[in-house]
């Protein structure tokens, strides 16, 4: 029965942790939990907005994901992606710490996840500059360019003098993959201008028979382009963009959240304010963290792993 | 802690008044134990507070928009700042004072009593929406300080993209004030399924807790999408990302999906906690058991879940594809089924009652009469062949102003009235109450009944002038608007009057079976001693009225758990 | 490390407890063989997936990845989150928000697809085929269909 009486004696005689409004912890931490997935829920329906848009953009322009979706590097969201699922075991792994009162190994795994953290966030910003030095961005601010001839192997079978990737350079370039017969590469082809045109390199846009449902009648050619040949890039490519610095970019300031939050956590642990009797914090910011890795999880092959 | 519980069954209320014995208002003093408090009583008389001084800046607008309707021709204001003032009056309504509306000025005070609990779940978020409110209430009026925005309240694109107003301060403030709804439903989630008192099952509890709780679904799970909205919009115009701008290769009318797909539960969230305080005023100032609780309780939930099917009746014409435009005009006729099924319920609840006509009640029959007259005019908005007609002129201005004014502002203040005593520990003068309840209700009527009239004309909305012929309609409704004006103004008057020198109250001047009654008027700060046991709310019959004091003897019926009895 | 009041419940076979009372509130704790279970799958799923973008199924692809991503989220949840040990009522308040979203995204698109998109020709080229055949482009219409595609249209702002 929940009898106030026993729990509004003096502080010292009830768990330090209980506020003064439960009755007892369990339902404490039961109402703890339930608020924590509501807030989740909140959130999911924040990003829900955004696949919205995704979704309309793409059931009515495939053809600018397809075109688009080359200028992201696979291999760096790939990391990402692994990059964030090692902090989402990280993290759960820090709560079971916290909940043995293993209080260094909670220490080490939370600044672990931190550390996690930090290096999506390093690869997004290298993916961002790389954007951005290309042109590749929204509404009016898109304006691909080329960038001047680089090393000379970027290409794999590259043959145009003025060939160069407006792919992320520092980065292993994705065109490193040797580009698979047919409509099969994987990485980036590389259209680049040539007098208001553009040429594709590698094609990636298969022909009318084999290609998706209505695509091959959404650019200027219904015949087949091979490697070499001049075409028009689809119009308003730049909502691809739109769409992805907005997606990612939400996705991104979570990550920021998040991480404040672990370090808060992290300095509450190397204070020793949580032990196998209090550790309700530590679990609560775990569920954040693992929401933004499973909006990741969604977002990585709706943005990188377009057909 | 060493404020005395009071012990009801020794109350008396004379005494009371004199010995002034410890409550939640002098619990603690000075600005400090206000500005810092996680008392969810005194969290939700500043919540009051704030909001009947909006609905005061959003009703002063309105008087300067009626005041310049009067006469066609610009006579106050420019065409371009009556842009503004509609806008800013509908942004401040809806944000600042319909949607928090209910459940924070009231529900906060009241749902911990009704549960018997000593607070919500959790006190600091409950403290920290507060604060977002503050906060967003503050980007608001910067942006009228600052110039003001003309979008009209629901900023469509293209437009609120491309003006030179200051649409992102308006339009952040109200992000801000989304997530404090959201805060706010989280809390009221949580408190409803765990800290309910022994006894009390679901099917125990008053209606109003399970509007409150319908109410806090819809905040959970539509508002977010308004903050995505928003947020999109803020970003179109800082960054011109490009996704509601055709040119760009963006779909404008995207927006108003995304707008109204909040906003169209929204107004359910304006609605659901004012049916659940008239499920609470009506069967007891009828004296008799509410009838069908259960179908109550559960056309709560199904309004809940149908409003999120309806949004598209607000694009009938915006572009909607005739798919859309079949499919949400059928969701919007089968929404209106559980509203009507409330109203049958109550009014089989006053039928062979005993009838109270109290200021609560004589709000509550305001509420039955105005919200049905708004409910079934929205029947013509969602039929797809008379809204061509109709959309975007008076006749849906006169629509929603009946179901939000009408129904959620007129339950407001029955509400108020009801638990005006309890939160204070005084009573008003019920002749001014009275008074001020025709008032308003007349003022009402005339208001806003010419404008059905005039928007079947043709009269557009949104519209500073207009052609000679509708000029009686806005004249009537304008000496409506001035009526209920002035009735509000009395309203607050002898409101504020009762403050000082209020009869004391006693803990259950109306006599009802709801928990809150069972503490003081005003309410000790840690609500009670011991938990009272819950029975049926609305078992009245067990409530002895005392003639000599003119009041209702406490529930002998409600003992705690622990059974205390006698002096506590 | 046990604290006054608190008593273990049955051990796992790994031998540590499986659910614990902390002052009276249990809670599970999950065993650490489970957790590298979990991040072994999921990383095995995400190779799956990027592998499974190289090969061209058609619009199969796009179901794939995303049946692979669902996958991976369940993972996640039921396991990184606990859900699978927590009450249930947390998993309903999870799968509403993912019904809610799917209403959403659903019935947009049920109203987008059916928009008239032949009004502006090459707007939408990929639905251009599927609609009756309409106006003849005029003269001066939008900056629609002329081949300049390396710029996008001057914004309307």
């Amino acid at each position: 029965m929940h009898d106030r009486e026993s729990s509004s004696l003096a502080h010292g005689e009830h768990p330090p942790h209980l506020q003064h409004h439960f009755s007892d912890e369990q339902q404490q931490l039961d109402s703890d939990k339930l608020g924590m997935w509501l807030f989740l829920v909140s959130e999911i329906l924040l990003f829900g907005g955004l696949f919205c848009v995704y979704a309309n953009y793409r059931a009515h322009h495939p053809e600018v994901f397809i075109y688009a979706h080359r200028y992201l590097d696979t291999t760096l969201g790939g990391i990402n992606t692994v990059v964030l699922i090692c902090s989402s075991f990280t993290m759960a792994w820090a709560v079971r710490a916290a909940q043995l009162g293993q209080r260094r190994a909670l220490v080490t795994l939370l600044a672990l996840t931190l550390l996690a953290g930090l290096t999506f966030l390093g690869i997004k910003s290298v993916e961002y500059e790389a954007k951005w030095k290309h042109g590749l961005l929204w509404g009016t601010h898109y304006r691909p360019v080329a960038e001047e001839p680089a090393a000379p192997g970027s290409a794999s079978g590259g043959a145009a003098p003025t060939a160069a990737a407006p792919t992320p350079a520092p980065a292993p370039t994705p065109a490193s993959v040797p580009a698979a017969t047919g409509a099969q590469s994987s990485g980036a082809g590389q259209p680049l201008r040539q007098g208001g045109q553009w040429i594709v390199e590698h094609s990636l846009i298969p022909r009318a028979a084999q290609g998706p449902a209505g695509l091959a009648s959404g650019l200027a050619a219904s015949q087949p382009v091979e490697p070499g040949q001049i075409v028009e890039q689809p119009k308003n490519v730049q909502v691809f963009f739109a769409v992805y610095f907005a997606m990612t970019g939400l996705h991104a300031i979570h990550v920021i959240a998040g991480m404040v939050v672990i370090a808060i956590m992290l300095l509450l642990a190397l204070r020793g304010r949580f032990d196998d009797g209090y550790y309700t914090p530590v679990d609560l910011t775990g569920l954040f963290w693992h929401l933004v890795d499973v909006i990741w999880i969604f977002l990585f092959p709706l943005l990188y792993l377009i057909r | 802690m060493s404020d005395t519980p009071i012990d009801v069954r020794n109350a008396d209320g004379q005494a009371a008044g004199r010995a002034a014995p410890d409550n939640y208002l002098t619990h603690a003093r000075g600005f400090r134990s206000w500005a810092f408090t996680l008392d969810h009583k005194r969290i939700g008389v500043m919540y009051l507070v704030s909001l009947l001084f909006f609905f005061f800046l959003g009703g002063m607008l309105a008087m300067l928009i009626r005041a310049e309707l009067v006469e066609p021709g610009m006579q106050i204001v420019s065409k371009s700042r009556y842009n503004e003032l509609f806008t800013l009056h509908g942004a401040i309504m809806i944000f600042l004072v319909v949607i928090p509306g209910i459940p924070v000025a009231l529900g906060n005070f009241v749902l911990p009593l009704m549960l018997g609990a000593r607070d919500v779940a959790f006190p600091k978020l409950n403290l920290a929406s507060y604060y977002l409110y503050v906060a967003g209430a503050l980007f608001m009026l910067a942006a009228i300080a600052f110039g003001g925005v003309d979008t009209g309240w629901t900023f469509y694109t293209p437009y609120s993209t491309t003006t030179n107003t200051n649409v992102v301060p308006v339009v952040f403030g109200v992000f801000i004030l989304g997530f404090s709804s959201i805060f706010t439903g989280l809390n009221f989630i949580v408190t409803i399924h765990k800290l309910r008192p022994p006894g009390m099952n679901w099917f125990r509890m008053p209606l109003f807790l399970w509007s409150l709780y319908a109410t806090a679904i819809i905040q959970v799970l539509a508002t977010p999408v308004l903050g995505i909205t928003l947020l999109l919009l803020i970003v179109e115009r800082a960054f011109h990302i490009g996704i509601f701008d055709s040119a760009l290769g963006g779909d404008p009318v995207l927006f108003q999906h995304f707008f109204w797909f909040y906003s169209h539960p929204a107004v359910y969230i304006m609605i659901l906690p004012a049916m659940g305080v008239i499920s609470e005023v009506i069967p007891t100032f009828s004296r008799k058991h509410i009838f069908g609780y259960g179908a109550i309780a559960a056309s709560s939930i199904a309004i809940a879940v149908l409003s999120f099917l309806v949004w598209g009746h607000h694009m009938f014409v915006s572009g909607q594809s005739d798919l859309g435009n079949m499919i949400f005009s059928a969701f919007t006729f089968a929404v209106a089924i559980p509203s009507a099924v409330k109203v049958f319920n109550w009014l089989a609840t006053m039928y062979k009652g005993s009838i109270a006509l109290q200021t609560p009640m004589l709000y509550a029959l305001s509420f039955l009469f105005l919200f049905g007259i708004g409910g079934m005019t929205g029947l013509f908005l969602a039929t797809l062949s008379t809204d061509v007609h109709l959309h975007d002129t008076y006749f849906v201005v006169a629509h929603f102003h009946y179901v939000i004014m009408g129904g959620t502002m007129i339950a407001f203040f029955a509400g108020l009235h009801y638990w005006w005593p309890k939160m204070t520990g005084r009573m008003y003068s019920e002749r001014l109450g009275a008074l001020s309840a025709w008032l308003v209700f007349i003022g009402f009527n005339l208001t806003f009944f010419p404008q059905f009239v005039m928007g079947a004309h043709g009269m557009p909305r949104r519209y500073a002038d207009y052609p000679a012929q509708f000029e009686p309609y806005h004249l009537l409704s304008s000496i409506g608007a001035f009526l209920m004006a002035a009735a509000f103004f009395l309203m607050a008057g002898y409101l504020l009057h009762a403050l000082r020198r209020g009869r004391p109250a006693p803990p259950n001047p109306w006599g009802s079976a709801t928990l809150e009654w069972q503490c003081a008027s005003p309410p000790p700060y840690d609500n009670f001693a011991v938990t009272p046991q819950a029975g049926d709310p609305y078992d009245l019959e067990r409530l002895r009225y005392d003639a000599a004091r003119g009041w209702y003897d406490p529930d002998e019926d409600a003992k705690s758990a622990g059974g205390a009895g006698g002096a506590a | 490390m046990m604290t006054e009041g608190m008593q273990a419940a049955a051990e796992s076979p790994s031998g540590e407890p499986s659910a614990r009372t902390v002052h009276g509130a249990r809670a599970h704790v999950s065993s650490l063989r489970e957790l590298a279970a979990v991040l072994a799958a999921l990383l095995a799923l995400t190779a799956l997936t990027v592998a499974a973008a190289r090969v061209d199924l058609g619009s199969w692809n796009l179901f794939i990845a995303l049946g692979i991503a669902s996958v991976k989220v369940l993972l996640v949840v039921l396991f990184f989150m606990h859900l699978r040990y927590d009450r249930p009522f947390h998993g309903i308040v999870f799968l509403a928000a993912i019904l809610f979203v799917m209403l959403f995204v659903g019935l947009v698109l049920v109203d987008t697809s059916a928009y008239q998109s032949n009004l502006i020709p090459g707007y939408a080229p990929a639905l251009e085929e599927s609609e009756a055949p309409q106006q003849p482009a005029p003269a001066a219409q939008q900056p629609g269909s002329a081949p300049a595609p390396s710029q996008p249209p001057s914004g309307a702002q």
